[in-house]
């Protein structure tokens, strides 16, 4: 029970009694006849690390420009902790935005630029300029303070601009696309910093990406976009292991889809047979589902086994030819052709530095998997 | 063509014949793009401006040309005899201070009535979208079709005391007695204003449409009202275009003859009218010159002082 209640407190969306701190309520924005952003709702709690991902033009931005004020919508509420948001200017909405191109004040040195939405407010020039300081120096730049935005990396500039969006400790923090210009080390150092301030300063944070692991990275919990809807918001595990449709299944991560039609339907697995790799797939759990319907299977690469032998004991197994071998490091990726032509991807960690008689080039090998390894899905 | 001076003349000849000894005299491509304009400027701007610095130092004479050679060479002797008394006599006579007064004055009022009223008309040209955009670049440059002469003149229509607007007011019962317009300082502030507005707008709509977006945006999502954006984002960033603008009405406003000539009074005293009349009615070559050089400086070292400002400002 003691547990139960921890897991709300960490996981408010959990909690049926706890009110979201901002409320999407079926928002639609129209630019003429394009519809940007259709009837999306999604209700978002204090101190989350929301992370909206999507293709390039699924609205991603135009949502957040929405609760920024930038944009009204066509329909539906915008609530921002209890308040609708209708008729708000940006300079009324306890709100701050970092813009997808900084937008810095390019005549205002770094220290005016974070000081800028200080000074707007009311607060006094000593106050001020502590603060500034006080933040400038958790994004690493005192020494930059008197430079001008154009004297400035592109790292540098983006840490100013998340500097700016947070000295006014807003409510509630947009962030879109923040790390999109910076390397892969400077990315990810960036990412803890950024879960770090959110852990400190308590902030609710929105991000949007088009990057699935960074939101993965990032975020308490995902909204996944696809042509201006919400299919799916969820944990980042339960984004990734329980997708509900193909989109997002395919969108996040890597994943193997065979179509299968039902074969069997018991209380406690069904069976799915699957042309695409010419036998039938074995799923270890209930489905609701009616014989002879198609449905898709979808399974990771990283939960695929590839053994020389025939595995013994599995379900799922198809035997191939190792068409191709991608050596990543870390791990490699291979992509086997099965006998019934289909190829399917699966990945093995490099678990030593040299491995004598590993499986590699047009070696025929078996691929399994446990019949709890992929998710089914009806759409 | 090089084959018609060398027949057979290589590229690499070309470059050795030409640029090479160009080079060797330190004059790389970059010093012959810029030679043009200077070439340019030292033909239309210096000599002519150094022949007038030279009759200013002249004497007035009943001849042709109306002034005395500034030396004499008697064989052996060069004799310079340099007059510096048409500058004096600019000191003396109230007349000249007063007419400068006025002129800068009038000049810097004009501009400054310029940009009131030339920020808001290319702030909307900026903003709107792009056909109705160049719609209106188009109207605003549309009366440089026209005879700048014949508009100054059709002011004239408006302003005189049976003029269309005062006959309009008449009419319509505001006022009975006509409005004395014509031949006062307003009617020459409306007309410098009138004429020069398309050279405020025109920098200052290449300054603003240039603005970001997401600049204005960041401004109020950071807290600051429309008035707040105004005067620490965009007005500072259109401050290059403000002060073209100003000085593309300022400079030619100072010494504007035909305005204060047609819409001004009898004690409107602009430079420009005692130039003329040095000139034409006096015959007084020397001392319309030295009138010329006095207002040449009177507008270049605020100019300087301007460029030397901003540079300073822009270092920073
Ligand atoms: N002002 C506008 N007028 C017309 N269409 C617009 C406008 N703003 C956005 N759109 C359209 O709305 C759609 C969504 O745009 P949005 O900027 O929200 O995409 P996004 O998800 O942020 O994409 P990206 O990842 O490329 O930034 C796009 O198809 C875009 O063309
Ligand atoms: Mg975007």
């Amino acid at each position: 029970m003691t547990s139960q209640v921890a897991a709300t407190l960490q996981k408010p969306w959990l909690d049926q009694a706890e009110n979201p701190f901002v409320r999407i309520h079926r928002v639609t924005k129209k630019f003429g006849d394009f519809i940007a952003v259709h009837d999306v709702s999604i209700d978002i709690y204090k101190g989350e690390l929301f992370c909206l991902l999507g293709g390039s033009g699924c609205g991603k931005s135009t949502l957040l420009r929405m609760l920024a004020g930038f944009e009204e919508p066509s329909g539906g509420r915008i609530e921002i902790d209890g308040q609708d948001m209708a008729g708000f200017a940006p300079y009324d909405r306890p709100t701050n935005m970092m813009f997808q191109s900084y937008a810095l004040f390019p005549h205002m040195s770094v220290e005016r630029n974070v000081a800028y939405g200080l000074l707007r407010e009311g607060v006094s020039r000593a106050e001020a300029r502590d603060r500034t300081a006080e933040m400038l120096k958790m994004v690493q730049l005192e020494r930059f303070a008197g430079r001008k935005p154009h004297q400035l990396s592109g790292g540098q500039r983006q840490r100013v601009a998340l500097a700016r969006s947070l000295v006014k400790r807003p409510k509630l923090l947009l962030l879109d696309e923040p790390l999109g210009a910076l390397d892969k080390k400077l990315r990810e150092e960036t990412q803890f910093e950024l879960i770090r301030i959110q852990e400190s300063l308590g902030v609710t944070f929105i991000i949007v990406t088009h990057d699935q692991e960074e939101a993965m990275t990032l975020a308490s919990r995902i909204g996944v976009m696809n042509d201006g809807e919400i299919v799916q918001v969820g944990e980042p595990v339960e984004i990734y292991e329980y997708p509900k449709s193909r989109f997002v299944a395919d969108f996040v991560g890597s994943v193997n889809i065979l179509e299968g039609r039902v074969t069997e339907d018991e209380a406690n697995f069904i069976r799915l047979g699957c042309p695409d790799i010419g036998a039938e797939i074995h799923v270890g759990h209930g489905f609701s589902c009616t014989l002879n319907q198609t449905l898709w299977y979808a399974i990771r690469p990283e939960k695929i086994r590839l053994t020389r032998e025939r595995p013994e004991g599995r379900h799922n197994n198809a035997k191939g030819v190792v068409e191709e071998v991608a050596y990543l490091g870390n791990l490699s990726i291979y992509r086997v052709r099965l006998d019934s032509g289909r190829v399917i991807r699966a990945t093995k960690a490099n678990l030593s530095r040299h491995e004598d008689g590993a499986i590699t080039w047009d070696d025929p090998v078996w691929v399994s998997w446990d019949d709890t390894a992929g998710v089914v899905l009806s759409a | 063509m090089p084959r018609a001076q060398a027949p057979g003349m290589s590229a690499p000849a070309l470059w050795r014949w030409t640029a090479a000894p160009l080079a060797r005299l330190g004059l790389s491509g970059r010093t012959l793009v810029i030679l043009v304009p200077v070439i340019w400027l030292l033909v239309f701007f210096l000599i002519p401006f150094l022949v007038v610095a030279k009759i200013s130092l002249s004497e007035p004479m009943i001849a042709q040309p109306p002034y005395a050679p500034l030396g004499t060479w008697d064989g052996l002797r060069l004799t310079l005899d340099l007059n510096f008394g048409n500058y004096a006599f600019l000191l003396d006579d109230p007349l000249y201070l007063n007419a400068y007064v006025f002129s800068i004055q009038t000049a810097f009022v004009s501009a400054a009535l310029a940009l009131l009223i030339g920020y808001p008309m290319a702030w909307y040209i900026a903003r709107s979208p792009e056909p109705r955009r160049t719609l209106l670049l188009l109207l605003v440059i549309l009366p440089f079709w026209t005879s700048f002469l014949l508009r100054v003149y059709a002011w004239q229509g408006f302003l005189r005391s049976n003029g269309v607007i005062n006959n309009f007011l008449i009419a319509t019962g505001i006022i009975d007695t006509p409005l004395v317009m014509l031949q006062t300082n307003f009617a020459v502030y409306l007309g410098i204003v009138y004429t020069y507005l398309p050279f405020m707008i025109l920098p200052l709509y290449a300054t603003l449409v240039k603005l970001d977006d997401s600049l204005l945006e960041a401004s109020a999502d950071l807290g600051a009202r429309p008035v707040a954006t105004f005067f620490h984002v965009t007005l500072p960033l259109s401050m290059p275009g403000v002060i073209a603008g100003f000085m593309l009405v300022f400079v030619p406003a100072i010494g504007e003859f035909v305005i204060p000539e047609l819409l001004g009074g009898p004690n409107t005293l602009m430079i420009g009218k005692v130039l003329w009349g040095e000139f034409f009615s006096n015959r007084d070559w020397p001392v319309a010159s030295a009138v010329a050089i006095v207002m040449l400086v009177v507008v270049v070292v605020p100019f300087m002082l301007l460029r030397n400002a901003q540079a300073r400002a822009e270092a920073e």
